[in-house]
C-alpha cells in the first residue's frame, strides 16, 4: 500500500497527475470508501486492501470532465469497466493514468457476519501482503478465524484473471481468484422448469427497494438520463406499485446493458438485499456467447461488438423460439 | 411478566392471527424483512436487523390515497378506505420503535396525515430487546436502551435460548396479552435482568457507541450548512436511495398518479431526497447538486428536524445505512468528520 | 371492519382533492388565462387567505400548486391566473366552461392583511404574472379600504399584450381612492403611451418613501433587482415581503421538498419577510 502511496505522491509533485482517485480509510476495518485525494497530504488517508472491492471506473467519467489528469487505482476486472467505457466515449483517456493495482481478491463483510462473526473491531489478513488465505477477526467476543476465500464477493469466485486490460503502470502482485464455473449460476437457473425459475426470481426481486444502487453503480448504466427517472413513463416509479414494476425495472436494465456488460459484479454486490442480479447479466453474455461466439466487453477498447455490429452469420431472432 | 417457550411461538404467531394481521420479521431468499405472517413463511427474530427498517407497516414504500374516474367529463373522487383492522407488529427493536417516535411527530403534527393516523390506532407494537447488538449500532447515542424496549411500544419481549418473555406496557399490550394469556405462563425477571446485563455489556464494547453529537441540534444551522466539509464528504455518493430506504425515519414521499386505464389511481410511495429530481417542482430545482441533496439528508436529521421538534434528532443509530451504503458512506462518518474538524 | 369509532374523528385528509368545476375563463394575455373555479354543486370550494395556493390537478397528467388570485372578500368563486408554461398548464389552458378539475388546498400561509399589515400603507411591486398572488392582497385591501393607508401598485410585464388583470387594473385599481397605479412594460410599443423601462429601474425613478410596507412577487432576478432598490430607497427587510408559491409539492409540510434550512415553503410560507428570508441558509 505504501508504494501506492509514494508512486502517487510523485505523479502528483511531478504535475502528472492534478487528483489521485482512490480508496480512503473508513471509521471501521472493512469499510474504506472511494475517494478523490488533491494533495500529498490528503494521500495520508488513502488505503488499499481486501475491502476496496469498489469499481472506481464509472467515477472516471466525471473526472474525465474535470481540469488535469487523474491517477485512478484499477483492480484487473475494473480495467475492463474502463476499456468498455473508453469504447462508449464515457471516459477520456487522456485525462486518466491508470495504475493496475494487485488484486488478490475482494471481501464482502456481509460474508463475514453470514458466518456468526459479530461485534466486529478488527480485521487482520486482507492487507494483501501474504498469500491471502486467512482473516484473523477481533471481535468483542473474542478472537475468530475464516478462511479468506470464504469471505470473498461472488464476484470474485469466478474472477476473470489477473491480467490489466488497459494501464499506464503496475504496482502489486494478482492473484487469479476463480474457484467455481462461471456459468454454473445461469445453467442452475436454465435447467429449472418455468414454474420453478418464474418462482425463484419472483422471491429474489420481491425483495428489491428500487433503492436504484445497482443502476447507480452500473459502468454500462452511464445515460445522463435514465429512462426510468423520466417523469412520462409510467414505470418510472420509485415505489413498486405492484410486483411487476421491479421486474420490469431489472429486465429492461439487463436488456439495455446487454453486450456492454463486463461482468463487473458491483449490482449484486451493492444490493442492500443481496439480489443475484448478475445473473440476468451473465444469461446475456452466456447467450451472446453461444450466439457469436466466445466475447468479453471492455477486453479491448475498440473493434466489433456482437450487438452493435451485423455479419451475414448472425443468428436469427427466431433462434429464441426454436431453442425454447 | 410472562414467558412462552420458544417451540410454542408459531401457536402464538397462529393464535394473533386469528383475530388480526401480524407482521415480523421474516426471511426470503435469505435477507430478512417484516412481512406478514402466513403458515408456511419462515420466521426469522434472531436475525438483529431487518433489511429496511418495518416502518412500513405504518407508512407503506406505496400506497394508494384516492382514485379519480372521469365519465361524461364529470370527475369523481373514491378516497382509499383507512386501515381499518388490528394489526400486531412484531419483533420492532428499541430503535425502529423510536424510528415510529419520529415519524410520528411528522404524520400526526398538524395537519395530520390520517392514513398513517389509522395505522397507528390499530397497530400493536410488540418490541424486541436485541440479544446481540452489533458494531454498527449506535442507539444508545440517542438515548435508547436497547435491553429494554420502551417509549411508545406496547409490549416489550426477550428472545433468550429457550424462552420468549413478554411484558404489557401499554392497555393495547394488555390487550393483545389477554389474547394469548392462554399461550402465556407467568414469570420472575431473573432471566430477562441477566440478559439485560449482557446486553448492557455487550452496548459497552461497541465501536460506536462513544459517539459524541455535541454541536448537533437544531440552533447549528450556519455553521453547519456553509462548512466546507460537504464538499469533501458526498463526493463518493453514488447518488441511489439505499440509504433513505432502509432508514427508519426517512419519511419524505412523492404523489404520483397510475393511470390504470379504467381511472387514474393517486398514489403516495417512498422518496429519496438522494435523487437527483427530487425537488423539482414548479420553479425548478431547488438542490442542483448532488453535495446539496447529500447536506440536506444529514442537516434534515442532525439540524432541520431538531430545530422544529424539540431537539429530537431524527436518527436512532441503527446503522443500516453504516451497513448498507454501496460507497461506505453513513451518518457516523458525518458526524466524525465535523467533530474531527472540531466544528 | 373493527368496532371502534376512531374513524369518525377524522377529516377526509388534506392530500384528498375536491372537485372543481371551472364556472369562467378569461384570456388575460396570449398565454394568461384566469379560471373561475367553484364546488360543482355552486358555491366557493373552500374559504382562504390573501396569499395561500391551491394544489390543481388534471388527474393523469399532473399537479402544481398555484396561487389563488381573487380575494377572500370574494364570496362567489375562486380564480386562478395561470399561464401557459408546460404540461399541466397546457392542458388547462384547453379545458372549457363546465370542465372539472381537482382541488385541494388552501395551503400555506398568507400575507398579514389582518395584523402587520393592517393601517400601512402598501406597495405592490410584481412582474408578469407575479401579480397573480398580490391581487389577491389588493382586491381584499381594496375592499377593506378603511383599514389601510396609501395604496400604490408598481406593475411591469414584457410587453402591453402581457400585463394580467389589465382591465381590472383600469377600471377598478386606477379608479379607487388614494391609489396609484404605475404600469410599465420593457419596451417600447405602438399604441402604449405608458412608462417604459424594468421593474427595478422605474421602481427608482418613482422613489417611494420608506413609508410604506412593500408586497414583492415577480421573476426571481426581478425580485432580486427590486430588492436592491427598495435597499437604495431606504426600506428595510422588515418592510418587505414577498412568497415562494411555486416551489411546494404536498402542501403539508411531510413530503420533504420545500424546505429551505428547517423552514417547509407550504407550510411556513410561501409567505415570507426578507429577514425571515435572511436567516435560511442560501438554498432557494
Amino acid at each position: 500500500m505504501q508504494e501506492l502511496i509514494n508512486r502517487a505522491k510523485e505523479l502528483l509533485n511531478d504535475g502528472t497527475v492534478v487528483r489521485v482517485l482512490g480508496w480512503k480509510a473508513g471509521d471501521m476495518p472493512y469499510n474504506p470508501e472511494p475517494a478523490f485525494f488533491n494533495s500529498p497530504e490528503a494521500l495520508d488517508e488513502f488505503v488499499y486492501n481486501g475491502f476496496c472491492g469498489a469499481n472506481l471506473s464509472k467515477y472516471m467519467i466525471e473526472a474525465s470532465t474535470l481540469e488535469g489528469k487523474t491517477l485512478v487505482f484499477l483492480k484487473p476486472c475494473d480495467t475492463y469497466s474502463f476499456n468498455q467505457l473508453l469504447y462508449e466515449h464515457r471516459v477520456d483517456r487522456d485525462k486518466a493514468y491508470i495504475i493496475g493495482v494487485g488484486c488478490k481478491g475482494k471481501l464482502d463483510i456481509e460474508m463475514i457476519k453470514a458466518q456468526g462473526i459479530k461485534g466486529i473491531r478488527g480485521v487482520k489478513g486482507a492487507e494483501l501482503t501474504d498469500d491471502c488465505e486467512t482473516l484473523t477477526i477481533d471481535t468483542i467476543y473474542g478472537e475468530k478465524t475464516c478462511s479468506f476465500s470464504s469471505a470473498m464477493l461472488g464476484r470474485c469466485h469466478v474472477c476473470k484473471g489477473k491480467e490489466h486490460k488497459i494501464y499506464d503502470e503496475i504496482i502489486g502482485e494478482s492473484k487469479d481468484t476463480q474457484d467455481q464455473e462461471r456459468f454454473a449460476g445461469v445453467e442452475f437457473i436454465e435447467s429449472m422448469t418455468p414454474e420453478e425459475k418464474f418462482e425463484f426470481f419472483q422471491k429474489e426481486l420481491s425483495k428489491c427497494i428500487r433503492c436504484n444502487a445497482c443502476r447507480n453503480v452500473c459502468p454500462a448504466c452511464s445515460c445522463r438520463k435514465c429512462v426510468f427517472d423520466s417523469n412520462k413513463f409510467d414505470s418510472t416509479q420509485k415505489a413498486n406499485v405492484d410486483s411487476f414494476e421491479e421486474k420490469m425495472f431489472h429486465i429492461i436494465r439487463a436488456f439495455h446493458v446487454a453486450g456492454r456488460c463486463t461482468d463487473c459484479g458491483e449490482c449484486s454486490r451493492v444490493c442492500p438485499q443481496g439480489i443475484p442480479l448478475h445473473l440476468f447479466n451473465r444469461k446475456f453474455i452466456k447467450d451472446i456467447n453461444e450466439f457469436y461466439g466466445d466475447f468479453t466487453a471492455g477486453e479491448t477498447a475498440d473493434g466489433d461488438r456482437p450487438l452493435t455490429s451485423f455479419t451475414f452469420e448472425d443468428v436469427e431472432p427466431s433462434i429464441v423460439t426454436e431453442r425454447g | 411478566m410472562y414467558k412462552i417457550a420458544k417451540e410454542n411461538l408459531s401457536a402464538l404467531f397462529r393464535e394473533i392471527s386469528k383475530t388480526q394481521e401480524l407482521y415480523l420479521p421474516i426471511k426470503t431468499a435469505g435477507k430478512v424483512n417484516f412481512g406478514a405472517w402466513t403458515e408456511d413463511c419462515e420466521v426469522d427474530i434472531d436475525t438483529l436487523k431487518s433489511v429496511k427498517s418495518p416502518k412500513d407497516a405504518f407508512f407503506p414504500q406505496s400506497e394508494n390515497l384516492y382514485t379519480c374516474t372521469t365519465e361524461d367529463k364529470k370527475i369523481k373522487i373514491t378516497p382509499e378506505e383507512l386501515k381499518s383492522q388490528d394489526f400486531v407488529v412484531f419483533g420492532m427493536k428499541g430503535c425502529d420503535v423510536q424510528g415510529v417516535e419520529v415519524l410520528d411527530k411528522v404524520f400526526l403534527s398538524n395537519p395530520v396525515d390520517s392514513f398513517y393516523q389509522a395505522r397507528r390506532n390499530h397497530g400493536t407494537i410488540v418490541a424486541m430487546a436485541c440479544s446481540e447488538p452489533e458494531d454498527s449500532c449506535f442507539c444508545k447515542v440517542f438515548g435508547i436502551d436497547c435491553a429494554n424496549p420502551q417509549g411508545i411500544a406496547d409490549v416489550a419481549v426477550w428472545n433468550t435460548p429457550d424462552y420468549l418473555y413478554w411484558n404489557a406496557l401499554t392497555p393495547k399490550g394488555e390487550k393483545l396479552t389477554a389474547a394469548v394469556s392462554e399461550l402465556l405462563t407467568e414469570s420472575d425477571e431473573t432471566a430477562v435482568n441477566s440478559l439485560k446485563d449482557d446486553i448492557h455489556n455487550i452496548v459497552e464494547k461497541l465501536p460506536y457507541m462513544d459517539l459524541s453529537l455535541d454541536g448537533w441540534g437544531g440552533d447549528a444551522l450556519d455553521e453547519k450548512f456553509n462548512s466546507p466539509i460537504w464538499e469533501e464528504l458526498y463526493k463518493p455518493c453514488l447518488a441511489c436511495g439505499t440509504c433513505t430506504f432502509v432508514c427508519p425515519t426517512c419519511q419524505c414521499y412523492d404523489i404520483r398518479d397510475y393511470d390504470t386505464g379504467h381511472g387514474v389511481q393517486r398514489y403516495r410511495c417512498w422518496d429519496s431526497c438522494m435523487y437527483s429530481d427530487f425537488t423539482m417542482m414548479a420553479h425548478g430545482n431547488n438542490r442542483t447538486s448532488q453535495m446539496q441533496r447529500y447536506r440536506q439528508r444529514f442537516m434534515h436529521k442532525l439540524v432541520y428536524y431538531p430545530a422544529n421538534n424539540d431537539g429530537m434528532f431524527s436518527c436512532v443509530g441503527c446503522g443500516r445505512c453504516v451497513d448498507k451504503c454501496p460507497s461506505s458512506l453513513n451518518i457516523v462518518k458525518v458526524i466524525k468528520a465535523f467533530s474531527k474538524e472540531g466544528k | 371492519m373493527c368496532e371502534c369509532n376512531c374513524h369518525e374523528n377524522y377529516n377526509l385528509d388534506t392530500l384528498i382533492p375536491k372537485v372543481g368545476i371551472i364556472t369562467g375563463i378569461t384570456q388575460e394575455t396570449p398565454d394568461v388565462k384566469t379560471f373561475k373555479v367553484n364546488a360543482p354543486g355552486g358555491g366557493k370550494l373552500f374559504e382562504h387567505l390573501p396569499g395561500q395556493c391551491a394544489m390543481l390537478c388534471a388527474p393523469g397528467i399532473s399537479e402544481a400548486m398555484f396561487s389563488i388570485t381573487s380575494s377572500p372578500t370574494n364570496k362567489e368563486y375562486q380564480e386562478f391566473s395561470i399561464k401557459k408554461c408546460g404540461e399541466l398548464t397546457s392542458y388547462l389552458h384547453d379545458l372549457q366552461v363546465g370542465d372539472e378539475i381537482t382541488v385541494r388546498g388552501p395551503y400555506g400561509n398568507n400575507f398579514p392583511v389582518d395584523t402587520e399589515l393592517k393601517g400601512k400603507n402598501l406597495l405592490f411591486i410584481a412582474g408578469g404574472i407575479g401579480l397573480a398572488p398580490l391581487r389577491s392582497v389588493i382586491n381584499y385591501v381594496l375592499d377593506n379600504r378603511d383599514d389601510y393607508g396609501t395604496v400604490d401598485i408598481l406593475y411591469g410585464s414584457r410587453s402591453a399584450d402581457d400585463l394580467v388583470k389589465l382591465e381590472e387594473i383600469q377600471t377598478k385599481w386606477s379608479v379607487a381612492e388614494g391609489v396609484n397605479v404605475h404600469l410599465t412594460i420593457d419596451r417600447e410599443q405602438e399604441g402604449w403611451d405608458g412608462h417604459v423601462g424594468f421593474v427595478p429601474t422605474y421602481l427608482k425613478e418613482l422613489g417611494f418613501t420608506t413609508d410604506k410596507t412593500a408586497l414583492v412577487c415577480g421573476p426571481p432576478i426581478m425580485i432580486k433587482f427590486v430588492l436592491q432598490g427598495l435597499k437604495e430607497l431606504g426600506f428595510t427587510n422588515e418592510q418587505i415581503y414577498t412568497t415562494f408559491e411555486l416551489r411546494m409539492k404536498c402542501g403539508v409540510g411531510k413530503c420533504g421538498r420545500c424546505n429551505i434550512g428547517s423552514k417547509y415553503v407550504c407550510k411556513d410560507g410561501p409567505v415570507f419577510r426578507f429577514d425571515e428570508i435572511e436567516k435560511l441558509p442560501d438554498e432557494y
